[in-house]
């Protein structure tokens, strides 16, 4: 689960992360109010949305005057702002984070990752702060640090130290950007966040360290045990289709294609988007209906695949090994005794049950077009789909 | 030999008396595996399905001489129940669970890493999988048992329902299995595909092997790698999520490309570069196969 910068900031500042003073308003008057707040002549204001290059978007700007704050606000405010990392569609900002100017004499790059290779929490720092860091990874490998965490012990100080100590900072700089290591690996730990990025993490002129953008991420599998990080959810951030899916606790990602896709496992769910792309198609969604589906669970995402107005073929792949054919089957007929679907829908099962299922399918004299392997289904519904076109 | 599990091995189920624990307790007993014991805490010293009930993994290892485990705990609480098999004194474990926090996983990896040697160190599989399965002889898991034909093939996958395809295709063209193992979904596996790799590459009774990959994280690389190093016999692989885009989670929470090298297509090419035959569809998954073993 992703968290916006403000809320990232506010986190870290409870853990003793030095951050600039800021604050979040929804309206150019809270803006400006936050700004008046804050004092100074300078601020930088941030629109906020779950993604990063929001600079280069023209989503961070520093306003010399309320006026400058209150234009800013109205031109992103209820608006999409579309970066390289959000898709064509953008996100909408429905945020402004109102900071301090600060004065920077360097920029740095600080992040915690869970390394997948190690399997450990690894730390990474680069003088190259500001840039992409994939990157710095690619042009200037030898600017990157690493440290990894015993999790046994956890992270100790002179770990932090040795990681500050490849930054080049001034020795006065030292102490309070060790400190500022720990305590960013504390807020990591404890919150069962899977990503922690500041980019940059600056010096400022008293020779301290500020962290000037932070970027959050958690195991969606822990938000059980950390409630407080549940309440920084913002469904506004996430394609319309998708909450509906989360609200019926169905896997689904929407994807540019025509062809509507159903299938119990990830994993067999991707291999049918392939194979759909290979038979001279293209997917309109990744859904996996996980195991255990009950016919109700079935006619439900059948029905959230069709809200997708760009569906014009739905294919329904299922290897059943918890799953049973015949419930799908009966979910399948059952939506169809409720609704007309004027598009082709291709069936395949296979594994529990399987002969139970083709017989309801059968039976039901509903005009649903069967197949028997993936390759079969595949073709089938690219077939249906361009002859219906 | 099949590796992990065969008729012999007695078993113990984490969880046995739970719906989804008994409904597939129940399975494996069906399909011939030798269920000795369960364990539930505060159930100790009932009966169910037959199979003596028990508090603590250490109290069933004592009395039934259990070696492997299979784990269906509720993923708040399936951690520990791993690094109690461990403890216990089981040698193999399975953990089918599905949703255990990833820094519960390192330290269960920490800990079962710390605790033994590697040659007494407990093999953990998945979490997050359908389990493990030497056809004709024992089940380790929830798959649909039907499916596998026994043979000379192994089998390795990320994903479940992908792994039911594998096995499905490879038997409509008379190919057996010698074991299948799901090492699961999550970005922190108990095994990676390398750790299985070796267990095959030593079995007498593995001739082949197809690995089953996707999208995110190192380990198909290092499979290749593997491969090309230190392996005899021959490896077909698939990789799926060729059309998944970038730094979107497809459902596996490990199946995410955030970093150069985890795309599906590079994957591809690692796999090939280091001589693996690759499947170039996931129907083609047993006909690659075929085609690698020349029957």
């Amino acid at each position: 689960m992703n968290i916006h910068e403000y809320q990232a900031k506010k986190l870290l500042a409870k853990y003793g992360v030095p951050v600039p003073r800021g604050g979040v308003a929804h309206s150019a008057t809270g803006a400006i109010y936050q700004a008046n707040e804050l004092g100074g002549d300078k601020w930088i204001v941030k629109a906020q949305v779950h993604s990063g290059a929001r600079g280069k978007a023209g989503g961070v700007k520093l306003c010399e005057s309320p006026k400058e704050i209150s234009q800013f606000c109205d031109k992103f405010l209820g608006n999409n702002l579309v970066t390289n990392q959000t898709g064509p569609e953008g996100k909408m900002v429905s945020s402004i984070y109102v900071e301090e100017a600060s004065d920077i004499l360097k920029e740095l790059y600080f992040s915690i990752v869970l390394d997948r290779a190690s399997q450990k929490v690894t730390l990474v720092v680069s003088t190259e702060g500001g840039m992409d860091i994939e990157q710095v990874a690619e042009e200037m490998p030898e600017k990157i640090n690493k440290i990894r965490i015993d999790p046994s012990v956890g992270m100790q100080p002179f770990q932090a130290r040795q990681l500050v100590f490849t930054l080049g900072l001034p020795n006065e700089a030292i102490g309070s950007a060790s400190r500022a290591v720990m305590k960013c690996y504390r807020a990591f730990r404890d919150t069962d966040a899977n990503l922690l990025e500041i980019n940059p993490l600056v010096l400022t002129s008293g020779n301290k360290v500020l962290a000037l953008d932070a970027k959050m991420s958690f195991d969606a599998n822990a938000l059980y045990r950390r409630p407080e990080i549940f309440e920084f959810h913002d469904k506004t951030q996430q394609d319309i289709r998708e909450t509906n899916a989360a609200e019926h606790d169905l896997n689904y990602i929407g994807l540019d294609g025509n062809i509507g896709c159903l299938i119990n496992g990830a994993g067999l769910a991707m291999a049918t988007m392939d194979m759909i792309q290979h038979a001279g198609g293209e997917p309109a969604n990744f859904l996996d209906i996980g195991g255990g589906a009950s016919s109700e669970r079935v006619a439900t995402s059948i029905e959230l695949v069709l809200s997708d107005k760009n569906v014009e073929a739905i294919l329904i792949n299922i290897f059943a090994g918890i799953n049973r054919c015949d419930w799908v089957a009966q979910g399948i007929v059952d939506l169809l005794n409720k609704r007309d679907i004027d598009i082709p829908l291709v069936v395949r099962l296979s594994g529990t049950n399987v002969e139970k299922g083709q017989k309801i399918l059968k039976d039901s004299g509903k005009k649903v077009i069967t197949a028997d392997t993936l390759a079969d289904a595949a073709y089938k519904v690219v077939d249906a789909w361009k002859g219906n076109k | 030999m099949s590796i992990f599990i065969n008729e012999k091995t007695p078993v113990l189920v984490q969880g046995i008396t739970g719906r989804i624990g008994s409904f597939h307790t129940q399975e494996m007993i069906d399909y011939g595996t030798n269920v000795v014991a369960g364990v539930t805490p505060g159930k100790g010293g009932t009966t169910h399905l037959g199979k003596p009930v028990f508090n603590t993994v250490n109290d069933a290892v004592k009395a039934t001489g259990a070696e492997a485990s299979i784990i269906f705990v509720p993923p708040a609480y399936a951690a520990d129940g791993i690094m109690e098999a461990a403890e216990g004194g089981i040698k193999y474990c399975v953990s089918i669970t599905d949703g255990i926090p990833t820094h519960d996983m390192i330290r269960v990896k920490r800990y079962l890493f710390a605790r033994a040697k590697p040659e007494d160190r407990m093999i953990l599989t998945g979490p997050n999988c359908a389990g493990t399965i030497s056809p004709g002889k024992a089940m380790l898991g929830i798959m649909p048992g039907h499916i596998y034909k026994q043979g000379n093939v192994g089998l390795i996958g990320r994903s479940g329902t992908l792994g039911y395809e594998a096995a499905s295709q490879m038997k409509e063209l008379g190919i057996g299995i010698s074991t299948g193992v799901g090492i699961g979904g999550d970005p922190i596996n108990g095994s990676s595909f390398v750790e299985i790799l070796k267990h095959f590459e030593q079995d007498d009774e593995t001739e082949a092997v197809l690995i089953i990959g996707e999208i995110g994280g190192p380990q198909e690389a290092e499979a290749a790698e593997y491969f090309q190093k230190h392996m005899s016999k021959p490896m077909a692989a698939y990789i799926a999520g060729l059309t998944a885009p970038p730094g979107r989670l497809m459902g596996h929470a490990g199946a995410i490309v955030s970093s150069s090298g985890e795309s599906a297509a590079e994957k591809v090419e690692i796999l090939e570069d280091a001589g693996v035959m690759v499947a170039p569809t996931p129907s083609d998954m047993g006909v690659t196969m075929a085609k690698l073993l020349k029957v």
